[in-house]
This record gives structure tokens, C-alpha cells and sequence, in this order.
């Protein structure tokens, strides 16, 4: 009898632990945002920019599954250009041509995809894991074959911006001005970016025949439109950003290479597409819902909760939030996908009528 | 002499383009590893290729060990393929054999070390069972969620190779690590290891190849084999005949799960004796280069791993007496990926007119790239 009371009573104050845990956890988000906002931005930027070329490419109706593999190798040539370069021109010039070379290293690879999808019309899905392989072995191969035997770094990093302390020092305001300006060049550049796509996509002639394609290519034809022209454009165009995404790993965030550094941050960009349906803000968004988990990972570390809250939530062992951006990602998948509508067109390769 | 060729002509019609891709393939990667040696202290080079490919072949079939190891190295690669295959039979892409894969090695690992002085006869069985079990759950879920909600299988299944990487990560330090060793790993295997049959060969090559017989049974002569090849070929067709796509989309994601987990568990069982985190398995990669070669076929897949498994047992050799970094063969695998997807250049060098390569069972994955959930109704 007793027994059962003193069960009944432990119920009834775990009914009241979940709310008071569920507020303790608000306030405890809202003390560490300080340090929790300033590293979304930097973490959702190589997804952001790889989501905004997986936009471009599907809205004219082309899959890439490649973005991982193209992202990869863009990293690796910047960087290997910044290594080159050091000492001849010197860190910053150098870092600029990494740069320039990372961009046009996924332009390249966005023409060889062009003409697998488009002209040769081979399997999308196929394509891109070709891309994915031959990335992790031409970076490899190259690493362990030039820069390995060296024994030097490359260039460094480009220097971040930073904002005057007053401003980062001013509550409420402080954290969300350091989350976007007190960033390197290409982090404050995906903003710039994602609104001007999403201005081109929607309010122009190019994005109107952009999506044209995408959706019923054969009527985009009779109206003549070039349907291989705007896929080549589009997907050209989207993967120079995605280069840009992986010049951002080397050449902004840690000025190093190491194999596969990626880590799956391509794929995690082509969730965010689908996530932001197939729109730059949206996957904008979906980015930065991923960031957020991650950088969630690292606080619970660095500034763990107290009392109550701290005891359970350091129960959860560390590995078990690294793992959650990507378990994430499945579950909003799942959430999500049934509910959001791609380009009509998306993967089928377009044939004029009378060519086989 | 003609009656040889005859009986041969069908299997060359549908061989004749990888058989091609491969020797392309090789001929670029030469003119890589030719360019590329001009930038190391050795310079330029250009008979280097021919003396790392002999290193290759020399590893690879040179020797009775060295045959000992391609078969080795080949048997996982049978079980990968396969599971890939499967999919592809049934309009399915499965890239999260890597994760499956580790999963499977985890549970033999940890199964096998508890039943480690067991009697081999119930302990190897039941560690195979534990990786084969293992590596189905981790198959189920991303089956269960395309045919349940259309999330496409190619981005769960890869978040899910990270997360399983992490996870397992943590189980070993958490869970089930082996006290007295300087690094996180699961305690030894002892009696439930895969006995050998014949110098470092493990029983798990035999278990591939019976595997390989089996699927080719399961697909050719069964109902549920007739289902998934009509599931992937055409997935509304199949419903309209009364089969239930749903259904068999989960229960073929399961069963290439259950593949990738066995080649994890012979993996552990034959070769490494336990789980450590961090242990790199390229079988996932390669595993779909297999099934690709081997046009998701399981005799195709049975000569496509063994052609892998030699790459990987003779790269080191290649690596440490030539220096030419062990990476080549992953170019080598995007080279021949490459050449299958656009058949049409192995055509135009070889000049062959053969019929083109249709890997159709794409056009459903690459199809349900949006999210279309098997069943192809609105729910």
C-alpha cells in the first residue's frame, strides 16, 4: 500500500520534471546564444552554398548527387594553388588565386556533369557517385603524392572580418551582428548569394526559363527556349558555387586539407534543398537548422548546462550530439520530403523529338 | 573453333562494354600517373605505370598468398555487391552499405567476444547471425522510410553511414570496450572466428560465393525475386497486379542491409578479430562499383569483386615498391563508373556497335529522386 503511493507521488513529480527541464532548457539556450550564434553562420556555410547549387541544378531539372565529390575537389585545388603560390606571391595574393582556381574548379566539373546528364544523357544518380569516387581519389592520390612528402601548410586563411567590440559587446543585438559580420569573406557572402538566386529564380527572364526546363522542358522547347543552354548554364553556374563552398573549407575555415574533409556535408546540402523545397531561402534555412545542431554539439561541451538540466543532459554521451545534425537530417527527411513537390523534370535527361 | 564462339558471343554481347571500360580506364590512369610523376623527387617517369601495374598484378595473382588475398579481400566485396544489386533490382540505390557494413562488423564483433570460448560450431554461427541481423536493422530503416513517407534512400542512407560511424564510436568507448589495450576496441574473438580453409583464407569466401548462387536463385526463381525485379522495373505496373510495392521496398532494403552486415561480420570473423572505431572500410565505395560492373548480376558481381579484390589486395604492393599512392585505384573505379554511365565513349574508341548499356533499374531511382513514394499514389 505504501509502496504504491510512494510510486504514485514519483510519477507525479516526473510529470512535473518534464516542464520545469523544458524551461530550465529554454533559459539554458538563451544563456549560451552568445556563443551558440556566431558559429551557426560559419557551419551552415558550406551547406548553404552547396544547397544553393543543387537548387540551380534541379530547378532546371538536372540531379547532382555530386555536390559532395565537386565540393571535395574545389577544396583540394585551392588549395593546393594557396600551397604553389605561398612563397612565390606571398599569403593573401595567393589565397586569392586559390580562390579563383577553387571557383573554376567546380565550374569544370559542372560542364563534365552538364554533358554526362544533358548530352550524353548517361544516369544522374550514376554520374554524381562517379564524381563522389573519383574525388576521393584524385584528392588522395594528389595529397599523398605532393603535399604529404613536402612537410609544409599552405597559404593560411583568409583574414575574418571583425566587428568593433561596442557592437559585439551590445546585448541581444552583439550576438546577431557577430553572427553574420564577424565572418570570413565567403561566409558574408552567402547571404549576397542566396537572395540574389532567389531574385533571379522567381522575378526574372533567366530563372522563368530556368524553371521552365525543369518543370515541362518539351514546352519550354516549342517556345523556344534552349533547354541544353539553360541545363549547361544552370548547372555550370551551380557547381562554381559549390566550388566556392569547398575554397570556404580550405581557404576560410581551416586552412588545411585532409582527405575527405567533407564529411558528408554535400549530401547534407541536398537535404536542405528538399528541405527549403527546391527554393535558395528555404534551403538558406535548412542550412542553418543544420548548423544550429552542430554548433549545439559543440556547446553542451564547452559551456554545459548546471543542476538538473546539466545531470541529464550530460547523460547523453558527447558522440550522441555529434551524431544528431545527421540523425536530423533523416528524420526531416522523412517529415518533410511527402510534403514538398520537385521540378517535374528533375533527373529526366530531355531528347528533341526525332533523335533517339 | 566457331561452335566456341557461338556459345560465347551472348556473354561477350553483354561483357564486351565493362570489359572495355576497365582497359580505358586503365590507359588514362597510366597517363595520370605519368603526369603526375613529374612532380615528385623521382620526376618524370614514363614507364612508371607499366611497373606499377606489374606490382598490381604481382599482388594480386602473383603468388598463392598473393591469390590467398585477392579472394580475401574479394569475399566482403561479394556480399557489398550483392547488396547493391539487390537494390538496384528493385529500383533502389543503397549507398549506406559502408554503414550497414560497420554496423554488421560491430554486432559480429561484440556477439562474437562474448561467446569468444564457446565452441566454434554454436559461436561462429551465431556472431554471423548477430552481423547478418545487424546490418538488416540498419538496412530496414531507410527501406521502411521511402516506402513509407518517399524520403529518398540515397540521403537517408548516407546520413546514416555518419551517424552509425559516431554511434558505434561511442558504444566501443562506452559499451563494450576491451580492458588492457591502448585504444577503444572490442575484446578478441577466440573460438569464433571463421576457420580457415587453406593458408590466410577464411571460410567467409565460400559463404559469398553460396551467397552469390543464392540471390541468383532468389531473383530468377521466386516469387518475391519476380516481385522486386517488377517493383524496380515499374513500380505502378506492380501494384496494379496485386503486389505490394510498399512492402517490397522495405523488405529488399532489409535484405541488401542483411548482405552488407555479413560482409562486415566475415570481415571481423576472417580478418581483423574485432571492432575498433575509426576502421576504415573502403567496401562501401567499392561495393557499388562492383555492383555496377557486374550489371547488378550476381554471376557479374562474382567477377567484378574478385577483379576489386585484386586491386585491393595488390595496391600496397604497388604503393610501397613504386610509390604510386594507393588512391589510383579509386580513380581507376571512377574511370570505369564513368565509361559505363557514357557508354557511348567506349563505343566511339573501340568502334563496337554494342546494344547500349541500359542500367534501366536507374530510371526508377533516379525517377523517385523527388520523393515519390513506391507507390506512386497520393496518400
Amino acid at each position: 500500500m505504501g509502496r504504491d503511493a510512494a510510486n504514485g507521488r514519483g510519477a507525479l513529480m516526473d510529470l512535473l520534471a518534464i516542464p520545469r527541464l523544458l524551461l530550465e532548457f529554454v533559459l539554458y539556450l538563451f544563456e549560451v546564444m552568445p556563443d551558440l550564434l556566431p558559429i551557426i553562420l560559419a557551419l551552415a556555410t558550406p551547406i548553404a552554398l552547396g544547397a544553393l547549387c543543387g537548387v540551380l541544378n534541379e530547378r532546371s531539372g538536372v540531379v547532382n548527387i555530386g555536390i559532395e565529390g565537386i565540393m571535395l575537389m574545389a577544396a583540394f585545388f585551392g588549395y593546393l594553388t594557396g600551397f604553389a603560390l605561398n612563397e612565390s606571391l606571398g599569403s593573401f595574393p595567393a589565397i586569392l588565386m586559390g580562390l579563383a582556381v577553387a571557383v573554376a574548379t567546380g565550374a569544370l566539373l559542372g560542364l563534365l556533369h552538364a554533358w554526362l546528364s544533358v548530352s550524353v544523357r548517361a544516369d544522374q544518380i550514376i554520374a554524381g557517385t562517379m564524381m563522389n569516387i573519383a574525388a576521393l581519389g584524385v584528392t588522395g592520390y594528389l595529397n599523398r603524392l605532393i603535399i604529404t612528402p613536402s612537410g609544409r601548410g599552405g597559404a593560411g586563411v583568409v583574414p575574418p572580418f571583425h566587428l568593433p567590440d561596442q557592437l559585439a559587446e551590445l546585448p541581444l543585438v552583439g550576438p546577431i551582428l557577430s553572427m553574420f559580420l564577424n565572418q570570413g569573406p565567403i561566409a558574408m557572402s552567402v547571404i549576397v548569394l542566396v537572395l540574389v538566386s532567389q531574385f533571379v529564380l522567381f522575378r526574372t527572364r533567366w530563372g522563368l526559363r530556368t524553371r521552365a526546363v525543369g518543370e515541362h522542358p518539351k514546352a519550354a522547347d516549342t517556345v523556344g527556349i534552349n533547354v541544353f543552354r539553360q541545363r549547361y548554364m544552370n548547372v555550370i553556374i551551380g557547381c562554381a558555387i559549390a566550388g566556392l563552398a569547398g575554397a570556404y573549407l580550405t581557404l576560410e575555415s581551416t586552412g588545411a586539407f585532409q582527405n575527405g574533409m567533407t564529411n558528408g556535408r554535400g549530401f547534407i546540402a541536398l537535404a536542405a534543398v528538399i528541405f527549403g523545397r527546391w527554393t535558395p531561402i528555404g534551403s538558406f534555412l535548412g542550412a542553418l537548422l543544420f548548423g544550429t545542431a552542430t554548433a549545439f554539439g559543440f556547446i553542451v561541451v564547452v559551456h554545459p548546462a548546471e543542476g538538473e538540466l546539466g545531470t541529464l543532459m550530460k547523460s547523453i554521451p558527447t558522440y550522441w550530439y555529434a551524431a544528431l545534425p545527421y540523425l536530423m537530417t533523416v528524420v526531416i527527411l522523412a517529415g518533410v520530403v511527402g510534403r514538398s513537390t520537385p521540378p517535374a523534370a528533375d533527373g529526366i535527361p530531355y531528347a528533341k523529338e526525332g533523335r533517339a | 573453333m566457331k561452335d566456341w564462339r557461338a556459345r560465347l558471343g551472348p556473354t561477350w554481347a553483354v561483357a564486351q562494354v565493362p570489359v572495355y571500360s576497365i582497359v580505358l580506364a586503365f590507359a588514362i590512369a597510366a597517363v595520370v600517373i605519368i603526369v603526375s610523376s613529374a612532380f615528385t623527387r623521382t620526376g618524370f617517369d614514363p614507364l612508371l605505370p607499366f611497373a606499377a601495374y606489374a606490382r598490381l598484378l604481382a599482388g594480386s595473382f602473383g603468388s598463392g598468398n598473393a591469390i590467398a588475398n585477392t579472394l580475401v579481400a574479394a569475399a566482403p566485396l561479394m556480399f557489398g555487391g550483392l547488396a547493391v544489386g539487390l537494390g538496384l533490382k528493385a529500383g533502389l540505390f543503397n549507398i549506406g552499405v559502408a554503414g550497414q557494413f560497420l554496423v554488421g562488423a560491430f554486432a559480429a564483433a561484440a556477439t562474437g567476444a562474448s561467446l569468444a570460448t564457446a565452441p566454434t560450431i554454436v559461436a561462429m554461427p551465431l556472431a554471423m547471425l548477430a552481423g547478418a541481423a545487424g546490418g538488416a536493422v540498419y538496412g530496414f530503416i531507410p527501406g521502411y522510410l521511402k516506402a513509407r513517407t518517399g524520403a529518398h534512400e540515397v540521403v537517408t542512407t548516407i546520413m546514416l553511414n555518419s551517424a552509425a560511424g559516431l554511434l558505434l564510436t561511442w558504444a566501443v568507448n562506452d559499451l563494450v570496450r576491451a580492458p588492457g589495450f591502448s585504444f577503444p576496441r572490442t575484446a578478441d574473438i577466440g573460438q569464433s572466428a571463421l576457420p580457415f580453409v587453406g593458408r590466410n583464407l577464411h571460410l567467409g569466401i565460400v559463404f559469398a560465393v553460396a551467397a552469390i548462387f543464392l540471390t541468383r536463385w532468389l531473383l530468377d526463381r521466386t516469387t518475391l525475386g519476380f516481385e522486386i525485379r517488377t517493383v524496380g522495373a515499374n513500380p505502378s505496373a506492380a501494384r496494379y497486379a496485386g503486389m505490394r510495392p510498399v512492402f517490397i521496398t522495405a523488405l529488399t532494403m532489409t535484405i541488401s542491409g542483411l548482405l552488407a552486415g555479413l560482409a562486415g561480420a566475415i570481415q571481423i570473423l576472417g580478418v581483423t578479430g574485432f571492432y575498433a572505431p575509426g576502421i576504415t572500410a573502403t567496401v562501401g565505395f567499392d561495393s557499388i562499383a562492383v555492383a555496377l560492373l557486374g550489371r547488378s548480376d550476381p554471376i557479374g558481381i562474382l567477377f567484378a569483386a574478385i577483379l576489386f579484390g585484386a586491386f585491393r589486395a595488390g595496391a600496397p604492393l604497388m604503393q610501397i615498391e613504386t610509390s604510386v599512392p594507393i588512391e589510383v585505384i579509386d580513380i581507376i573505379q571512377a574511370l570505369v563508373i564513368l565509361f559505363l554511365a557514357a557508354d557511348l565513349i567506349v563505343r566511339r574508341v573501340f568502334r563496337v556497335r554494342a546494344p547500349k548499356v541500359e542500367i534501366t533499374e536507374m530510371a526508377t531511382v533516379t525517377g523517385s529522386w523527388g520523393g515519390t513514394p513506391p507507390t506512386g499514389a497520393a496518400r
